[in-house]
């Protein structure tokens, strides 16, 4: 991979490197059911990629491939031209992840759910975690549920912890799924901001799972579009505008047609 | 066949687990908290119960020794009996039970509940590895809890038994020859094994709830499998156990 431009991480005056991500001809299946079919795309240093797909496409799975939860059955994911399923190679690298659910913990108040990673690496004294924790939770909007359990929020906020969590962790990496699919219209675009700055200030790579097109519009350097367990369509956001292929033009500005809906179409 | 090697998967990937969490027994000291949350969970779950059913076990024993001795005029060994048979098996077997069904099944439960939900997944994320917050403070809350509660059911036992003896009419063994009578036959080495036992015991019901909690793949629905198989294993290993270690200690 080209060589990495050095960062500064967002809590931090730390210089840590931004990394590259590339697949390799990724191929993944669970039994017969084929999910990722040899794709094969790099991540730059330092960008913004938004990953868009129909629901089932394998969005979630791709992802998990990155931080070693999944294991490729051919191919391989490589962090700055390492293997991602080698644990050597991702405790190197502080790799935030948003999951879709959330994933908080459930037993931890939101406070120690931020806490959790800092205090675990023993990477900060109480004092200096709670500025960072509460930095974190102010961004989000968040200050108010420091002391709550998981169990007590909307899913919206859970969603905005989700991201908080992911946040104090100081990433070089940072891949989000689905981080506006619960949210209203402004705390989506706060989001979008939140990431957009992560980038601008901080070369923080970004890995963006979203049907949020104003999002992609808006932030994304490139978008891939992942249809089938292929990678469709991967290019600036300005290339959305008029795809060539049907199904992506469907997928992209699926008309509401009440004269002739889909589910019916499916009937015949 | 097939359950030959899932036995033996099983068997694998607990010895795993042990090694994995015995990996960070540095990290015990900064642990701390969750040491002293795992001994009070322990502690207060099993407690009551370990009282109750020692008591009553000493009771009865005392009472059927009592009625079988009672025509070879043996009746004054009912203490070192009831002693014997209550620090030496009933005492560390009936703990390590009550163990499983109280303390196995809710660790089984919610580590299972935190796999389900992915919660394990972001630990791994976040390089914290579950052994090592999840597994090594319960082990080690089990360890030092077990003798505790393995002396407290011998305590409340012999008590037990000292009552019936007293009180009970074709008995009529005073408290002091009853426990003189303890005293006489029983010796620490006794006691010791009991403890030993107890210690095997809660560690591995334990270690194997851990493991089987760990390991729950699925949804919600698999969390109370995972919960059944967790205690059903435990005590098919705590009275299979229970021979081999007898006969080891003998
Ligand atoms: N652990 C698993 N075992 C079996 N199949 C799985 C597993 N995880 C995912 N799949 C399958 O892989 C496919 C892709 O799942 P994935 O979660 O990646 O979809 P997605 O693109 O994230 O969809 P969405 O937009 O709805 O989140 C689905 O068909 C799913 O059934
Ligand atoms: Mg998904």
């Amino acid at each position: 991979m080209p060589s990495c431009s050095p960062t500064r991480n967002p809590f931090t005056a730390e210089e840590t490197p931004a990394v590259a991500v590339s697949f390799e001809g990724l191929s993944k299946s669970f039994g017969d059911h084929v999910v990722l079919k040899d794709i094969t795309f790099n991540v730059e240093p330092g960008e913004i990629f938004v990953l868009m797909g129909p629901s089932g496409s394998g969005k979630s799975v791709l992802l998990k491939h990155i931080v070693g939860l999944e294991a490729p059955t051919s191919g391989r994911v490589l962090l700055d031209g390492h293997d991602a399923a080698d644990e050597e190679v991702r405790a190197q690298i502080r790799i935030g992840l948003v999951f879709q659910a959330g994933a908080l913990f459930n037993s931890l108040t939101v406070y120690d759910n931020l806490a959790l990673y800092l205090r675990e690496h023993r990477l900060s004294t109480e004092p200096k975690i709670r500025e960072k924790v509460m930095h974190a939770l102010k961004i989000l909007s968040l200050e108010n549920t420091a002391a709550k359990f998981p169990s007590e929020l909307s899913g919206g906020m859970k969603k905005r912890v989700a991201i908080a969590r992911a946040l104090v962790m100081e990433p070089q990496l940072l891949l989000y799924d689905e981080p506006t699919s619960e949210l209203d219209p402004v705390m989506s675009a706060t989001i979008s901001e939140i990431i957009a700055a992560l980038k601008d200030e901080y070369h923080v790579t970004s890995i963006v799972v979203s049907h949020d097109r104003d999002l992609a519009r808006s932030i994304a350097d490139r978008v891939g579009i992942l249809m089938d367990g292929k990678l469709m369509h991967l290019g600036p956001p300005s290339t959305l505008q008029n795809p060539s292929d049907p199904r992506l033009k469907d997928f992209l500005n699926p008309k509401i047609d009440l004269k002739n809906p889909r589910f019916k179409k499916l009937e015949t | 066949m097939k359950q030959l090697t899932a036995i033996l998967e099983g068997i694998g990937s607990t010895l795993q687990l042990l090694a994995r969490s015995a990996a960070h027994v540095g990290t015990l000291p900064r642990q701390r908290a969750r040491f002293i949350e795992q001994c009070y969970l322990i502690g207060y779950t099993t407690l009551p119960i370990v009282a109750i059913l020692s008591f009553f076990i000493g009771s009865v024993l005392a009472l059927q020794a009592g009625y079988s001795m009672q025509n070879f005029g043996a009746k004054q060994f009912i203490g070192s009996l009831v002693g014997l048979s209550l620090a030496r098996e009933l005492g560390p077997v009936m703990v390590a039970i009550l163990v499983a069904g109280r303390v196995g099944s809710a660790i089984a439960a919610e580590l299972a509940s935190m796999k389900v939900y992915q919660e394990v997944d972001a630990l791994e994320t976040m390089n914290i590895p579950p052994a090592r917050i999840l597994v090594l403070p319960r082990l080690a809350a089990i360890l030092f809890m077990m003798p505790v509660l393995a002396i407290i059911a011998d305590l409340v036992g012999w008590f037990g038994g000292a009552l019936v003896s007293n009180y009970v009419n074709f008995i009529g063994i005073d408290s002091e020859a009853y426990f003189a009578a303890l005293r006489r036959y029983m010796h620490f080495k006794d006691v010791m094994n009991g403890l030993i036992k107890a210690e095997i015991f809660g560690f591995v019901v334990v270690l194997v709830c851990c493991n089987i909690g760990l390991n729950t793949r699925g949804g919600p629905r698999e969390i109370g499998a995972s919960v059944t198989r967790a205690v059903v294993t435990s005590l098919i290993l705590i009275l299979v156990l229970d021979y081999f270690v007898t006969k080891a200690l003998l």
